[in-house]
C-alpha cells in the first residue's frame, strides 16, 4: 500500500517506522526542515517537505495514487484540512485524523473523516484503568490462548447484590473464579453463591466479553 | 442581521465596527483579548475570549440565533474548521471564511463553503496597478 502520513514528529515518525517494517511505500510530509532532515538522514529520502495541508503539497507527493492519508499532526484543523484535501481532491480512499480535542470524534466524523483517533482518550482510557474505582480492571493477559483476568468491583447500587451466581447472564466465555469479600477469606464461587456489595469478582473472560461479564456483574 | 465574527484582527475589527455601526447585532471571538483594542469604544456589539474551532465557544458566541458567520483568523485551517461546523452543526444560513491559499479556497467553495482569497485580489489589484 501506499500512504502518505502528514506530520513527522513523534507520532509521524514512529507510526513511519512501523508501517515501513510492515512492508508498505511510505511517504512523509513535513514543514520542519530540521524534522525533514533528521528523518531522510535515519530512513532514506521518504520524506517530502511542506504544508501537507496544501492542495500543491499533496499532488507533489503523489496523493493521487496514495491508498490511504493518516494526518498526525498536534493540530486538529490542520489534520482536518489535510484529510478533507486527500479525500475531496485526490479521491483517497481512507484518510485517518488524529485528534487531540476529543470533542472533535463526532465533528470530523461528520466532515467526512474515515477514521479518528483521539490520543486524549487512549491516554485518558489507559489510565483510568489503573484507578481503584473504575468497575473492571485488567490483572492479566493471557495472549496466546485470547483470554484476559480481570476483576470487577460489584458496587453497592447494583442490581446484582443478594442475587446468585447461577441467575447472572455471565457471557458464555466467561468464569467467575475467586470472589474478595471485606473482612472475609476468598472464597471460590459456586452457583448458589450470593453476591454482595463492594465483592471483588475475579474472573477469566476474552476480550469480547469484557463489556458483557461487567454489565453482568453490576446488573447495568 | 445577528453576525458573529471569529477573529479580530485588522479585518476582522474593522469588518466588526462597520457592521457595528450599520446597526447590525455584532459578536466577536477571539482567543487573545489584546486583539479588542481595534474596536472603537464606540462599538456597541460583544467581544468575548474563546477559540471558534471550538463548538462551546460559537455557542456562547450565539451561534444558534445566528444568520451569518465570518471566520477572519489568520489561519486557513482554523477559518475552515470553524466554517464548518457553523455551516454543518448549527446550519447558520450564511457563512463566509478567508482562505489564503488560493487552491484550497476553490477546493471549499466547490464543497458549498463560501471562501474569499486575498491573495489573488490583492495580487489581482497589484497587477492592474502597475501594468494595466
Amino acid at each position: 500500500m501506499y500512504i502518505i502520513v502528514v506530520g513527522g514528529g513523534r507520532v509521524g515518525y514512529y507510526l513511519t517506522k512501523a508501517l515501513l517494517a510492515e512492508g508498505h511505500e511510505v511517504l512523509i510530509v513535513e514543514r520542519n526542515a530540521a524534522y525533514c532532515d533528521a528523518i531522510i538522514e535515519e530512513m532514506g529520502s521518504i520524506c517530502l517537505r511542506g504544508d501537507g495541508c496544501e492542495t500543491a503539497t499533496q499532488a507533489e507527493a503523489g496523493t493521487g495514487r496514495a491508498d490511504m492519508l493518516i494526518a498526525v499532526t498536534g493540530d486538529d484543523e490542520d489534520n482536518l484540512v489535510a484529510c478533507q484535501v486527500a479525500k475531496h481532491k485526490f479521491n483517497v480512499p481512507r484518510t485517518i485524523a488524529r485528534i487531540r480535542n476529543p470533542k472533535n470524534e463526532i465533528l470530523f466524523k461528520k466532515l467526512g473523516i474515515d477514521v479518528t483517533v483521539s490520543s486524549t482518550n487512549i491516554i485518558l482510557e489507559a489510565i483510568e484503568e489503573e484507578v481503584p474505582t473504575h468497575p473492571l480492571t485488567h490483572l492479566l493477559t493471557i495472549r496466546d490462548k485470547g483470554l484476559e483476568i480481570v476483576e470487577v468491583k460489584v458496587s453497592p447500587g447494583s442490581s446484582t447484590v443478594g442475587r446468585a451466581v447461577k441467575e447472572l447472564a455471565l457471557p458464555p466465555e466467561s468464569l467467575l473464579f475467586l470472589i474478595i469479600r471485606k473482612d472475609q477469606r476468598p472464597l471460590a464461587p459456586v452457583p448458589e453463591t450470593i453476591l454482595q456489595a463492594e465483592d471483588q469478582v475475579i474472573a477469566v473472560t476474552g476480550p469480547q466479553s469484557e463489556e458483557a461479564l461487567r454489565a453482568a456483574l453490576r446488573g447495568d | 442581521m445577528k453576525i458573529v465574527i471569529m477573529g479580530c484582527g485588522r479585518v476582522g475589527g474593522q469588518l466588526a465596527t462597520l457592521l457595528d455601526s450599520a446597526g447590525h447585532t455584532v459578536t466577536v471571538l477571539d482567543v487573545d483579548a489584546y486583539a479588542f483594542r481595534r474596536l472603537p469604544t464606540t462599538f456597541s456589539g460583544t467581544a468575548l475570549i474563546g477559540n471558534g474551532i471550538d463548538e462551546e465557544a460559537q455557542k456562547r458566541a450565539g451561534i444558534k440565533e445566528a444568520d451569518a458567520f465570518v471566520a477572519l483568523t489568520q489561519g486557513d485551517n482554523r477559518n475552515i474548521m470553524a466554517a464548518q461546523i457553523a455551516k454543518h452543526i448549527f446550519n447558520v444560513p450564511r457563512v463566509v471564511c478567508r482562505i489564503y491559499d488560493p487552491l484550497r479556497q476553490e477546493m471549499y467553495s466547490k464543497l458549498g463553503i463560501e471562501a474569499i482569497s486575498p491573495t489573488t485580489i490583492v495580487a489581482q489589484i497589484f497587477k492592474e496597478r502597475l501594468v494595466g
